[in-house]
């Protein structure tokens, strides 16, 4: 054999856009297991206030709130973990073996689901902004 | 990326001068033969007939266009498993793949994830090796004094492993897998079925079983499978790999389990 071409990151990088529902369905799910685990720490974080006591948290969680941003953040949040949930119990089902001509189809179903929640949560979460 | 434009059914179109479908392709070549050979892309236009596939376009492409288009075809039916292409951004065997099917121009490349040794030629050594990897035959804890004699298999048995006997070893699975593409020690799709083919068949006998589950159990084998289901989609037998896989995670954790 004389040598041979290796196509190297172009066929990586290109492939993104012949993906199938189950890639992206993986990716997804890595992804929104990183914010959870990013969440996770700011979270801790943000409780940990409450060591100097009960009113510099009140004042912390308050000045958050008061922001435009993390009401924003906050419904990402929501959609985030929504989705990680129920691709959760899709990847359980499948780990079980059950259902797995749907898999697609239990894909798009945890999409359009997080999407009605989320869209469901907006007035929560805008709803008292600066009150 | 060069485009290299010829005109390689001149001859065949002076013959018929119907305005017939034309087909067009564009075809992914690479010539190792020249120093610094870059790849490029080269359009070939093939009259179109009735019940097409793109195997026959691109041998059309090849006996009146540019002979030095390289390929590995055999069988043209689906059998030897030789002709897996990446066929407009998926893995396809293209003497099952009508033209008419897919949108032009039908772009085809040799196989991702695998070295190219010429056009659409891949290296499929390493598939190859990961395929053998797995003892991909029958063997019997107690053959038979008489070799010749015959092993019947319930048909119960037979119909569950079915679908994996039809693996034609085309490597399109493999080769769609990100996982596989990442991790070249894990065996991937092919291999795993081929696995699964021989743990389920009751008459191999119980030693042969452990050694391949045991061989299930590895960091490299089906605790790699993320369940993204493109080997099943790719295969062009129909195999549903994933399950396989799936239930073979399960028989690994029962026999890790049963160690205890
Ligand atoms: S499992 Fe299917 S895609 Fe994979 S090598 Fe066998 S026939 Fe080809
Ligand atoms: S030529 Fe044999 S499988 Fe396509």
């Amino acid at each position: 054999m004389s040598q041979s071409y290796d196509r190297g990151i172009v066929e990586d990088y290109g492939r993104w856009r012949e993906f199938s529902p189950g890639m992206w369905a993986w990716v997804l799910h890595k992804f929104t297991g990183w914010i959870l685990i990013g969440y996770l720490f700011t979270h801790i974080a943000v409780l940990s206030t409450v060591l100097d006591g009960g009113a510099t948290y009140t004042e912390t969680i308050q000045g958050l709130e008061s922001l435009f941003i993390v009401r924003i953040m906050e419904i990402g949040l929501l959609a985030v973990a929504v989705f990680h949930i129920l691709n959760g119990v899709r990847l359980l089902m499948i780990d079980l073996g059950i259902g797995l001509d749907k898999q697609a189809a239990s894909f798009y179903v945890s999409l359009v689901v997080t999407a009605i929640i989320v869209i469901a949560s907006i007035p929560t979460f805008l709803g008292e902004v600066g009150v | 990326m060069s485009t290299h434009d010829t005109q390689p059914d001149a001859a065949a179109s002076s013959e018929t001068d119907t305005d017939r479908d034309t087909v067009v392709l564009e075809v992914f070549r690479y010539q190792p033969d020249d120093e610094d050979a870059e790849p490029y892309y080269e359009t070939f236009e093939v009259p179109f007939e009735e019940g097409m596939t793109v195997l026959d376009a691109l041998l059309h492409a090849r006996d009146y266009g540019d002979g030095t288009l390289t390929f590995r075809h055999s069988c043209r039916q689906g059998i030897c498993g030789s002709d897996a292409m990446f066929v407009n951004g998926r893995q396809r065997l293209c003497c099952t793949t009508q033209v008419s099917d897919l949108k032009q121009p039908i772009q085809i490349d040799p196989l991702p994830h695998q070295d190219v040794i010429k056009d659409l030629v891949v290296d499929m050594d390493h598939f190859y090796d990961q395929m053998h990897a797995v003892d991909p035959f029958f063997d019997p804890d107690d053959p038979p004094s008489n070799e010749l004699e015959e092993q019947l298999q319930s048909p119960e048995n037979r119909e569950k492993i079915k679908m994996a006997t039809r693996c034609i070893w085309c490597g399109a699975c493999t080769s769609s897998c990100n996982i596989a593409a990442g991790d070249n020690e894990y065996l991937g799709p092919a291999p795993l079925t081929k696995a699964y083919r021989f743990i389920n068949d009751e008459r191999e006998g119980d030693e042969r079983r452990k050694q391949r589950l045991e061989q299930m159990t590895d960091d490299h084998a089906v605790w790699r499978c993320q369940t993204q289901f493109s080997c099943t989609e790719v295969c062009p037998k129909d195999i549903p790999n994933t399950e396989h896989i799936q239930e073979l995670k399960r028989l690994a954790a029962k026999y890790d389990l049963s160690l205890f």
